[in-house]
């Protein structure tokens, strides 16, 4: 393969690499270099997905692919404004580096990925599959990231992944995150993406996340990055005999945001909960994507993921859901709603259950529509301006989501995200 | 004082009120009472500005007031009050919250001061335990899973937290058993003073045992047709509307 001269629509980033190759972290550490040139030399033939390919149908990357962005390896270390802490420790990335003088992580077996990739390249592309076109640019481009291992039996509390992009160029930013849950273990991992300035950039995060036997994390993604700003996640995740995962993704920023989640659930009552909810304004585009793997009998999924579309806006849920053959007793929940707010938004839903156990409980439905007006006329008949009748119907509406998440601090943050996005787009809707 | 002159209103471009004229004094209960399809129905809807009740003819003043030119919210906050025949389901809404937000929005047009969450909950308890409601019900969602009597209970607590100047009562004895009707006539006596008054429109005479009317008044094919006492609403009950209708024609 000749990387010095790429082609095709992932060319830009080809280039980039092949310019860092030599300089991003684990550059000899033979694994890892492997890792990388497999990802480049597969995105040289075959590119990052068109619409043409199924999964890729309703999000069109092409903007992305079109937009230039310059490489953010250098770390800056300059000063950066962060939003209050939300619990007592805290790792923070700015511009995809782990700053450790912004950053607590007291008591917890902690890593900068870029500080031990040696040490942990056997665990990359495990738990996500390096076949997914996120993980494959994250692959060939990742700069640091967060390792964390919490040990068997212990809860490890709460723990904010705060990542912020603070530059006036427009950047790319590809970290990885490797989180480990041993036997029993707890933790609550609240994430938020944020952007300090409103300069383009691509954050292209990938978790992979290992959830042992009867371990629990909680995990809530805020993303509320600039409008300019492509967020393309990708969360790989795996949970054995009576584990939980218990997610929630809110995606409340970006022109173009996706959050794809391919969970597998590997023993018996084992759990997910895959939740979200999406706001979406005029410009932008907003994908929740899911695969659900249910490969163990007596399992449980739970999925609400709600979506609020204003102006010339788009937004995607889909959600598929295989139930194997030996995963008898899967007891499944899948319920997506849009709200829209404007004649000129458009949701495209695509449920996907996949059942081929004959003992099953599997439910799933799709809603959309406008605000009722029965509903906009009770609140006014009660003196309630319009607009704050509106509003109030639209956090209800997210509510029945939101008030899923158990833990109050996660449910705080999703609710001044919710009430930031309504302050700044709701007189438009 | 609620003055309705001449009233003509549409739905879907059918009309259906052709010209209601009724005068409601401070003070006073009236109650409208009408076969089924008599427009009574329409007739809260359009005193309180629903979308799709087209008002083509006729004035409507609450205190010299043009309602007709006024939002549904200006309505409420120059002291219009409608109980719902029909309370709608609002899950994902608390119901103290919305108590409160709707209180504080009235207040605020009045000029007067906000109540904070503790105020609000004292004031509400008081009037919750007037109308036997269990006080859990201002944690639940806006009458989500609530029984008949506990929506049209909720109804009642709105209007006393609000304070209207006038209420109408949207066929408020539907659906309820005699007990709740009780508590909920209770609610509208509690509320009888020189600057309240009421329009309890009804099917059924039953109500008006309960909530005795200064005045009675009957509509039929969106007009009042004949009016009187309380007397009238009991001439109904034993002749029904048919004998009524009669000789009114």
């Amino acid at each position: 393969m000749n990387i010095d001269a790429p082609s095709g629509n992932a060319a830009a980033f080809l280039q980039r690499y092949a310019g860092l190759a030599d300089r991003l972290p684990g550059a000899r550490v033979e694994a890892v270099r492997a890792l990388r040139d497999a990802a480049a030399e597969t995105l040289m033939a075959g590119g990052l997905p068109s619409r043409r390919v199924e999964a890729w149908r309703y999000t069109d990357l092409s903007p992305m692919l079109r937009a230039e962005f310059r490489e953010a390896l250098t770390a800056v270390d300059g000063a950066v404004a962060l939003p209050p802490a939300r619990a007592e420790r805290r790792a923070v990335f700015v511009d995809g580096r782990f700053r450790a003088d912004l950053s607590s992580l007291d008591g917890l077996d902690a890593e900068a990925l870029a500080d031990v990739v040696g040490d942990v390249a056997p665990r990359l592309n495990t738990v996500a599959a390096a076949a997914q076109p996120m993980v494959m640019l994250n692959t060939l481009l990742f700069e640091d990231g967060l390792v964390l291992d919490v040990p068997a039996g212990v809860d490890a509390g709460r723990l904010e992944l705060l990542s912020v992009v603070s530059g006036e160029t427009a950047s790319t930013i590809h970290p990885r995150h490797l989180i480990r849950l041993a036997r029993g273990a707890r933790l609550v991992l609240l994430e938020t993406a944020m952007s300090a300035s409103g300069a383009r950039h691509l954050h292209n995060p990938v978790f992979e996340i290992e959830v042992a036997e009867d371990a629990k994390i909680t995990h809530v993604r805020v993303q509320r990055e600039a409008e300019s700003a492509y967020h393309l996640a990708h969360l790989g995740v795996r949970v054995q005999t009576g584990g939980t995962y218990d997610g929630f993704v809110l995606n409340a920023g970006g022109r173009i945001s996706r959050s794809e989640t391919h969970l597998a659930l590997l023993g018996p009552r084992a759990a997910a909960h895959l939740n979200g909810a999406q706001l979406v304004a005029d410009g932008q585009l907003a994908d929740t994507t899911t695969a659900l793997d249910h490969a163990a009998p007596n399992c449980a999924s739970r999925q609400t993921v709600k979506t609020v579309l204003a102006g010339r806006s788009r937004g995607v849920f889909q959600g598929k859901i295989l139930v194997r053959r030996e995963a008898q007793k899967t007891d499944g929940y899948q319920m997506n709603q849009a709200l829209l707010l404007s004649e000129e938004a458009e949701i495209d839903s695509k449920p996907q259950l996949e059942i081929y156990a004959d003992d099953v409980k599997c439910s799933h439905g799709a809603t959309a529509g406008a605000l009722d007006p029965d509903s906009l006329f009770y609140l006014r008949a009660r003196g309630i301006p319009a607009d704050t009748a509106r509003s109030i119907l639209v956090r209800a509406f997210l509510q029945e989501a939101v008030e899923i998440v158990e833990d109050e601090v996660a449910r705080d943050a999703l609710e001044d995200a919710v009430t930031g996005w309504w302050n700044q787009h709701g007189e438009a809707a | 004082m609620l003055r309705i002159e001449n009233l003509t209103a549409e739905v879907e471009g059918k009309p259906i009120l052709k010209g209601v004229t009724l005068e409601i004094p401070d003070g006073e209960i009236h109650a409208v009472m009408g076969p089924n399809g008599a427009g009574k129905s329409t007739l809260s809807y359009a005193l309180a500005g629903r979308e799709g009740y087209e008002i083509t003819g006729g004035s409507v003043l609450l205190n010299g007031q043009d309602l007709l030119e006024m939002e549904p919210e200006e309505r409420a906050a120059s002291g219009l009050f409608l109980a719902f025949q029909y309370p709608v389901e609002l899950p994902g809404v608390g119901n103290a919250n919305f108590l409160r937000t709707a209180l504080n929005a009235i207040r605020r047009t009045r000029g007067e001061a906000e109540v904070d969450a503790m105020q609000f909950l004292k004031l509400a308890r008081t009037r919750m335990k007037e109308l036997s409601m269990p006080e859990d019900m201002l944690k639940r969602g806006v009458n989500v899973g609530f029984s008949g009597g506990e929506k049209k209970r909720n109804e009642i607590l709105q209007m006393a937290l609000l304070q209207p100047k006038i209420a109408i009562l949207d066929e408020t004895d539907s659906g309820l058993d005699i007990d709740a009707l009780k508590i909920v006539a209770d609610g509208v006596n509690a509320m009888r003073g020189p600057d309240f008054s009421a329009l309890v429109i009804t099917h059924y005479q039953r109500l008006l045992n309960h909530i005795v009317p200064d005045r009675v008044h009957v509509l039929a094919d969106g007009r009042i047709v004949a009016s009187g006492g309380p007397e009238l609403a009991h001439r109904l009950e034993a002749e029904g509307y048919a004998g009524v209708l009669d000789e009114a024609a």
